[in-house]
């Protein structure tokens, strides 16, 4: 802001707002004081954190009660799908009983990993004020 | 079938659990102390520890047992027991950690600012624990029975008094590491014998199961086919797998175990862990009731399908290798008895000596009464009257009894903790009216399924499976309870939730639910130490 060619610049001045109390209330306020107080601010933050943790946990839920829930319906729908063998064991036993436990690993991985994001991605918004 | 080795095993198992009972005090106070203090237990141990703790009789023998006589629907109840740890960790696994709470009527005194729920709790978890610890002296009693022959009540009450003189003198169970080494052991004692009996089986030319009175053993490999006598399969199956799934969270020494993490970040990280190593144990336990398929197509006179897992080696293997074999799962079979059984008893004695005893107790020595007095008197009942009542409840599986216990655990908490984490309009009201409807519906269909007899037909279903109505229901009249009586809504509700679901880096003030914590639901004597 100073292109004010060779010559040495004016004399700086020092510019206040009649209002100085308006211009400091702003980052004196921390984010975490609103949720402290319940101001509306705060509960805003504080229900989208849990809006979004639970919209997470219940799309794991429903995305495993799918393919978990769905096994015995597949069983009654399609009755040949108990007759397939892998090797010496029926399809049925192989899926219920080795299938399912990596899966469920990999839901619960899933969760944690994007739970964690959440709360970072929350600890970030409101300490960075 | 030789005793000895078995006996040899069963015995060190007890002694070593009695000698790091008797070291306990002294241990825990440098080993758990320090670790909560300085909250160095990893989520890899912690979650070792829960799995310690929660693999139990139903578990060990009765799984193999269900598969053995049951067939391919049974697989259902492993994978029920493990998905129930995915449920807990998404929906309450960081905010319970979060919310302080050691137990669970600890929790819903905090969150509910009521002392009549609270009472409540104590009284439901006295129901579950009760429940759960009655497969745990009738599996004891099988064991011993399958390996030396002496009558059922023996081995019960081995378990009894080793598990009682352990939680008087406020041992074993305060030991994080203790009971992570367990899991490991339980996992040795499973998976060592299940390679050599493939290897075996493998060896003989891989036999085919062989299920007398049905072609090549259709129906029994077949899920859904109703094998067994079992009458409306598909409802039982969805019913048992509701009940599992989210009746672990409701477990009452399940939520002590989430106290020893440092935060909820490390909560949901040692229940992750705790899913891959159930899912690790649970591989094992159906392939026992497979190879019985095989080699002992008929159970001898008298034996229970329970007891497959510990007769299995013999059959297969006569000779040192087999009875080896099962000595190494009869030994496994008591830890995981003994483990379970004394989380179960820490918790309960707590409740009694708490919510239900203390109070008692000061009214009538004016106060005078000393809380570890209380407390040893409170395991003493805590311990007697499942031990009573396995002796006189018969015919009923391990895993269909704690099948049971889950049903209650979740009509009754999993509708107060889910709701209690996740809404704001539960009011003190509607979760006491949930609790009751819940608590008392899926226990009518408990008592009247264990010592009632109604076995067949849909009644039979309904009340031997109850989770399926049981659960909804509790959770409807939760909720429009609940908003019937807005007025009732406690209110340290909003700062409830910030305590429950805010990360712990940041500096806000969760005071409302510590304040609670710190007045009413400090750890009960005999167990001092936080783990």
């Amino acid at each position: 802001m100073s292109a004010n060619g060779p010559q040495p610049p004016p004399r700086r001045v020092r510019v206040t707002s009649p209002r100085r109390d308006a211009t400091l209330r702003g980052p004196v306020r921390p984010l975490t004081a609103e949720i402290d107080e319940r101001t509306g601010l705060g509960e805003v933050y504080m229900a989208a954190l849990m809006r979004a943790q639970l919209r997470l946990g219940v799309s794991v839920l429903l995305a495993t009660a799918v393919l978990l829930g769905g096994l015995p319906l597949l069983f009654l729908a399609v009755p040949g799908a108990s007759e397939v063998r892998v090797g010496p064991a029926p399809l049925p036993w192989l899926a219920l009983g080795v299938m399912v436990y990596p899966v469920v690993v990999v839901a619960a991985r899933y969760y944690v990993r994007h739970s964690e994001r959440i709360e970072r991605d929350f600890t970030d918004l409101v300490a960075r004020r | 079938m030789n005793a000895t080795y078995g006996v040899i095993a069963i015995t060190l198992v007890c002694l070593v659990t009695l000698g790091i009972g008797a070291f306990g005090l002294r241990l825990s106070r440098t080993t758990s102390d320090f670790y909560v203090a300085s909250r160095t237990v990893s989520p890899r141990w912690n979650a070792s520890a829960i799995g310690g703790e929660y693999l139990s009789a139903a578990s060990f023998l009765g799984i193999a047992g269900l598969v053995y006589s049951l067939g391919a629907d049974m697989l259902w109840f492993p994978v029920g027991y493990t998905v129930g740890y995915l449920v807990l960790l998404v929906l309450v696994a960081a905010p319970l950690r979060r919310s302080g709470a050691y137990t669970l009527p600890d929790f819903a005194e905090a969150r509910l600012e009521s002392g009549v729920v609270r009472r409540l709790c104590a009284v439901l978890v006295l129901g579950v624990g009760w429940l759960y610890l009655l497969p745990q002296f009738q599996g004891a009693g099988l064991a011993l029975q399958t390996v030396t022959g002496a009558p059922p009540w023996v081995g019960g009450l081995v378990v009894a008094v080793v598990v009682l003189a352990n939680v008087v003198a406020g041992g074993m169970r305060s030991i994080t590491l203790v009971q992570a080494v367990q899991y490991w052991l339980k996992l040795t004692a499973i998976s060592v014998p299940a390679f050599v009996l493939l290897w075996l089986w493998t060896r003989a030319g891989q036999p085919a199961p062989h299920v007398p009175g049905s072609i090549s053993g259709h129906e029994w490999s077949h899920p859904l086919s109703g094998f067994g006598g079992r009458e409306h399969p598909v409802y039982a199956t969805y019913s048992t797998l509701l009940a599992l799934c989210f009746g672990t969270m409701g477990l009452p020494h399940v939520v002590v175990r989430f106290y020893t993490n440092p935060d909820g970040r490390a909560a949901r990280r040692t229940t992750l862990v705790v899913v891959g190593l159930l899912g690790s144990f649970y591989l094992f336990t159906p392939l026992y009731g497979v190879l019985g398929r095989i080699y002992l197509p008929q159970l001898p006179l008298g034996a229970r399908a329970d007891s497959v897992v510990l007769m299995l080696p013999a059959a297969m293997s006569p000779g040192l290798l087999g009875e080896l074999l099962s000595a190494l799962l009869a030994g496994g079979a008591f830890a995981a008895f003994l483990s379970t059984a004394s989380g179960l008893t820490i918790s309960v004695a707590g409740v009694i000596d708490q919510d239900l005893l203390r109070r008692r107790l000061g009214a009538l020595t004016g106060g005078d009464a000393a809380g570890v007095q209380g407390f040893r008197l409170a395991a003493v009942v805590a311990v007697a009257v499942p031990y009573l009542l396995s002796l006189v409840s018969g015919g009923i599986g391990l895993a269909d009894t704690v099948g049971l216990a889950f049903a209650v655990a979740a009509s009754t908490f999993c509708p107060l903790l889910v709701l209690g984490v996740w809404w704001r309009g539960l009011s003190t009201v509607g979760a006491t009216a949930g609790l009751m409807s819940g608590g008392v519906l899926a226990m009518t269909a408990v008592l009247l399924t264990v010592f009632g007899g109604v076995r067949s037909g849909w009644a039979g279903a309904l009340l031997s499976q109850p989770a399926a109505w049981t659960v909804p229901i509790a959770f409807a009249v939760t909720v429009i309870v609940s908003l019937a009586t807005p007025s009732r809504v406690p209110r340290g509700t909003a700062r409830s939730m910030v305590r429950l679901h805010t990360p712990e880096d940041l500096a806000l003030d969760r005071s409302a639910l510590a304040r609670d914590r710190s007045a009413h639901a400090a750890p009960p004597q005999g167990d001092a130490s936080p783990r």
